[in-house]
């Protein structure tokens, strides 16, 4: 064959694509990459951007967000402490936007209540219940006062509450949080509470069939619905050499994975990276409420 | 005449009225009101002509189950059809009114109709029925116990495509149905997971969906016989074509599995374990002069073994033969740890010693006020172990000169685990402390109870359990509480880990398997008596003792029973894996070597 294709072309040498390949990194060698791009920080602590757009389609903003910080320490150490939540109200029903903002203010409101004597007595006690326990008796509030002041509607919850290193995620819903690594991968921590997202578990449709399928805004669960609530609660490690992201289905559904990566490295900072994956959303066709939150974890 | 609204349903409402034809007599109807909302007033003549149609369809079908069909008319924009009026509640109701599980042989009486109904409907001719709709709340029960199907199809015309984002998912439907398509393998599909929902009481519309084969009907109810189990399973199938062909084969399915429970009703119940525990033949067994309460540990060909004779033995691992033992001046109950070819053990004669593995000759003692009941660990060129003496000790591996010794709140049982360079240790007045490794505290925990469990750390968090009855999950670095697991009863057993998993046992006498994310139970596994060693894992299985006297072995991802060996005395130590042998003592004074 070779001799064949010489014959042809005159005998011009066959270039040989292995040729042209570099070997892949190692894991040490991307490591050492990592390390030498991350500067090290004295005070280990969080950061935090945010973004939201109504889109370019809708005419109400259903989405509600809270981004919380905290950075406090002293002679007796301090752990980093934050309170990250995306709630996405539910168009079909009536004060979506009702229900997505008092489950982010009663879920908030529950938890930094719990943490306040922590952070701010001079002698904290120790809490008696677990973040877990925390997380679930603030989803449930919200339930309750979801269905007190905005009866039949919905809303999708995804709470992160970051202490030291590691995240406590409680999640109803389809909006996600993902574990974004410096090397581009988009871990979803979430699991979606889709019909869509669950035929696809299955096999019974592929991604692309879900991305186009006329009920994938079905929702199995959502905070506001049904009698018992059981929300997905659990604890991961930070994702601490990438970004903790959070987002409602107006950025996920809309921007693909490689194009929203591009977005958060190509900024300066994190404000501008949340900014740019809100534009990017946009630029695809706005057709729904936009929130996104990026976390960060330096030192 | 209408007496009272009896259902309101998505499109409308069910009133319960007598029939004024006949005025002599009560006569008691059902009235069926829907709505239409369909704003085009083509579309709206379209669904009443539709709607005419079905009801003509029904009012020629004549069969026990299914509710004799008197009138229909439709005024303004409201529909309305008269039907047979019952005397009974749905299985909704039966449901939630009924505590427990309802008895299996009524369930299957009830399926059995529910398959000749369903066979009724899908043979019709010319065109076969889809019910569509089969769900606990659209089955009734009437007054002689007998099951009727209501709510047709019918209404579904009346359902208007709402856009934009929806909630709810019937729960019961199969997946081609979210496709549009509705054939009679999509009833089999729902009357499998109307069965399921009756014979567990778990609501599908509850679960996520299509979610059947995460919790199998005898793993909620072990009443249950494994045939009708196959049975629903087999209509719940995600692919049409692996369920039943035909409601009618799906009867005979169950009338077959009801004959088989009914034979095995009457005989005593309980089905034996996979494997007779007399099945299992020890490769050896050796024999000490008292209890053995602690953990054997292997090296270089040799298990060492402390007894509460006071003396720690060597053995050889393939046979069992004695090479020599090693006398201390108290009852030794933990684990040898091994290191640079000897032996460390901790003995209630209050002291830390260490010999060779070789010999037994000893090398360095190190003396604490109290028992040692805990084990030794050794990490970073030290040795760490907690005393009754209140202290946890740092002692120089090689020399055996104190490095520093840490002052808890009372004596320490608990192993020490060294890891990201600091000690975790639990206490017995229920305080957990985390030290660094120049025995300053980092932070402490209180548990209601005593912690003489030893702790776990991995990358997510430190696990440990309490007498207080909880597995705990803390941040180790900081101590906060992820997550708490309620066991049965109090626990001073030791957690392990696989994959996501973590495993632990507790005084109830159950072994545990739980989420170490979700912190939910996965499996938990029934001994006959408290747990009170520590499982190990090992390949695809767990093995772990219980104070009945028996060492099981289950597969850690189902927690289903291998075997079970019984020994002649509680097994309160933990077994030791090695090679496929699986080493173990009891309070019979016997060490025995398994097959794993």
């Amino acid at each position: 064959m070779i001799n064949f294709f010489r014959k042809l072309f005159g005998g011009k040498p066959t270039s040989r694509l292995d040729n042209i390949t570099t070997a892949p990194l190692s894991p040490q060698q991307i490591q050492d990459i990592i390390e030498a791009q991350n500067p090290r920080f004295e005070l280990q602590q969080l950061m935090a951007g945010s973004g939201q757009s109504v889109g370019k389609q809708r005419e109400l903003n259903e989405d509600s967000l809270l981004a919380l910080t905290t950075t406090l320490t002293g002679n007796g150490g301090g752990v980093p402490f934050g309170l990250y939540i995306v709630a996405d109200g539910m168009g079909g029903h009536q004060y979506g936007e009702v229900a997505s903002n008092v489950a982010i203010r009663t879920v908030g409101g529950h938890i930094m209540r719990k943490f306040h004597p922590y952070l701010f007595n001079l002698q904290p006690e120790q809490l008696d219940e677990s973040l877990q326990e925390i997380m679930l008796a603030g989803v449930v509030q919200a339930q309750q006062a979801i269905q007190r002041e905005a009866p039949g509607s919905g809303t999708t919850l995804t709470a992160a509450l970051v202490l030291g290193q590691q995240v406590t995620i409680a999640h109803v819903g389809d909006s996600r949080a993902y574990a974004v690594y410096p090397d581009g991968r988009f871990d979803p921590i979430t699991r979606d509470h889709s019909l869509v997202k669950r035929l696809e578990e299955l096999g019974q449709i592929t991604s692309d069939e879900a991305a186009i399928h006329p009920q994938r805004n079905v929702l199995y669960r959502a905070l506001g619905q049904g009698e018992v609530l059981e929300p997905d609660l659990f604890t991961v490690p930070f994702p601490k050499k990438g970004y903790l992201m959070l987002c409602s289905d107006g950025l996920w559904g809309v921007v693909a994975e490689q194009d929203m990566y591009r977005a958060i490295v190509e900024a300066p900072n994190l404000q501008r990276a949340c900014q740019n994956l809100v534009t990017a959303a946009n630029v695809a066709g706005g057709p729904d409420n936009i929130t996104v939150i990026l976390v960060q974890m330096i030192g | 005449m209408i007496q009272e609204v009896i259902g309101v349903g998505g499109m409308g409402s069910v009133y319960r009225a007598r029939d004024l034809h006949f005025p002599n007599v009560v006569k008691l109807v059902a009235v069926k009101e829907m709505v239409n909302l369909a704003p085009d007033p083509l579309v709206r003549k379209t669904i009443i002509q539709n709607f005419e149609r079905e009801a003509n369809i029904l009012a020629t079908l004549t069969h026990p189950s299914i509710p004799s069909i008197y009138d229909y008319f439709s005024r303004d924009d409201r529909s309305y059809l008269v039907l047979e009026f019952i005397n009974g509640k749905d299985l909704e109701a039966v449901i939630s009114e009924t505590e427990g599980f309802l008895p299996d042989e009524q369930v299957v009486a009830w399926a059995i109709e529910l398959c000749d109904v369903l066979s009724f409907l899908h043979t019709h001719k010319p065109n076969p029925i889809i019910f569509r709709d089969m769900k606990p709340s659209n089955v009734m029960i009437n007054q002689y116990g007998h099951i009727m199907l209501v709510d047709f199809g019918i209404a579904k015309h009346f359902q208007s495509g709402q856009k934009g984002t929806m909630i709810g998912t019937e729960g019961y439907s199969p997946p081609e149905q979210y496709r549009g398509e509705a054939t009679p393998l999509a009833d089999i599909y729902a009357l499998g997971a109307t069965l399921h929902h009756l014979l567990t009481r778990r609501d599908p519309r509850l679960e996520p969906p299509f979610s059947f084969d995460e919790r199998p009907v005898r793993k909620i109810n072990a009443n249950i016989s494994a045939e009708v189990e196959a049975v629903i399973e087999r209509a719940l199938q995600y692919d049409p074509k692996d369920r039943f062909p035909s409601a009618a084969e799906m009867k005979d399915a169950l009338v077959a599995a009801a004959r088989q429970t009914g034979l095995l009703s009457r005989m005593p119940a309980q089905s034996a374990p996979a494997i007779q525990a007399n099945g299992i033949k020890p490769l050896w067994t050796f024999k000490c002069e008292d209890e053995i309460r602690g953990t054997p540990a292997y090296f270089d060909g040799n298990i060492y073994v402390g007894c509460y004779d006071n003396n720690l033995y060597a053995l050889t691992a393939a046979d069992g033969e004695f090479k020599w033992k090693y006398a201390t001046d108290g009852g030794i109950v933990s684990r040898p740890a091994m290191f640079g070819g000897n032996v460390f053990i901790g003995s209630e004669d209050h002291r830390l010693h260490v010999v060779t593995a070789r010999s037994g000759k000893v090398v360095w003692t190190h003396y604490t006020d109290g028992p040692v009941r805990s084990s030794p660990c050794i990490a970073e060129g030290h040795v760490f172990i907690g005393s009754d003496d209140g202290y946890l000790h740092a002692v120089n591996v090689t020399t055996g000169r104190p490095a520093w010794k840490f002052e808890a709140a009372g004596a320490i049982r608990s192993t020490p685990f060294v890891a990201n360079e600091l000690v975790y240790v639990g206490c017995e007045s229920g305080e957990f402390y985390c030290v660094d490794f120049k025995g300053e505290l980092k932070w402490r925990f209180r548990a209601k109870r005593a912690v003489t469990s030893s702790p776990l750390v991995s990358d997510q968090a430190v696990y440990f359990c309490s007498l207080d009855g909880i597995l705990y999950a803390l941040d180790h670095s900081n101590g906060w509480v992820l997550w708490r697991f309620r066991l049965g009863k109090g626990s001073i057993v030791s957690p392990v880990l696989a994959d996501d998993l973590i495993f632990t046992g507790a005084a109830d006498g159950f072994i545990y398997a739980v989420n170490v994310r979700t912190s939910k139970e996965v499996w938990r596994f029934r001994t006959e008596h408290q747990v009170s060693g520590s499982p190990v894992i090992y390949k695809d299985a767990l093995y772990c003792g219980s104070v009945d006297g028996q060492l099981y072995c289950l597969e850690y991802r189902t927690g289903r029973l291998r075997w079970k060996f019984s020994t002649e005395g509680p097994i309160t130590g933990t077994p030791l894996v090695y090679d496929d042998i699986v080493y173990v003592g009891s309070t019979d004074h016997q060490v025995y070597a398994l097959l794993a």
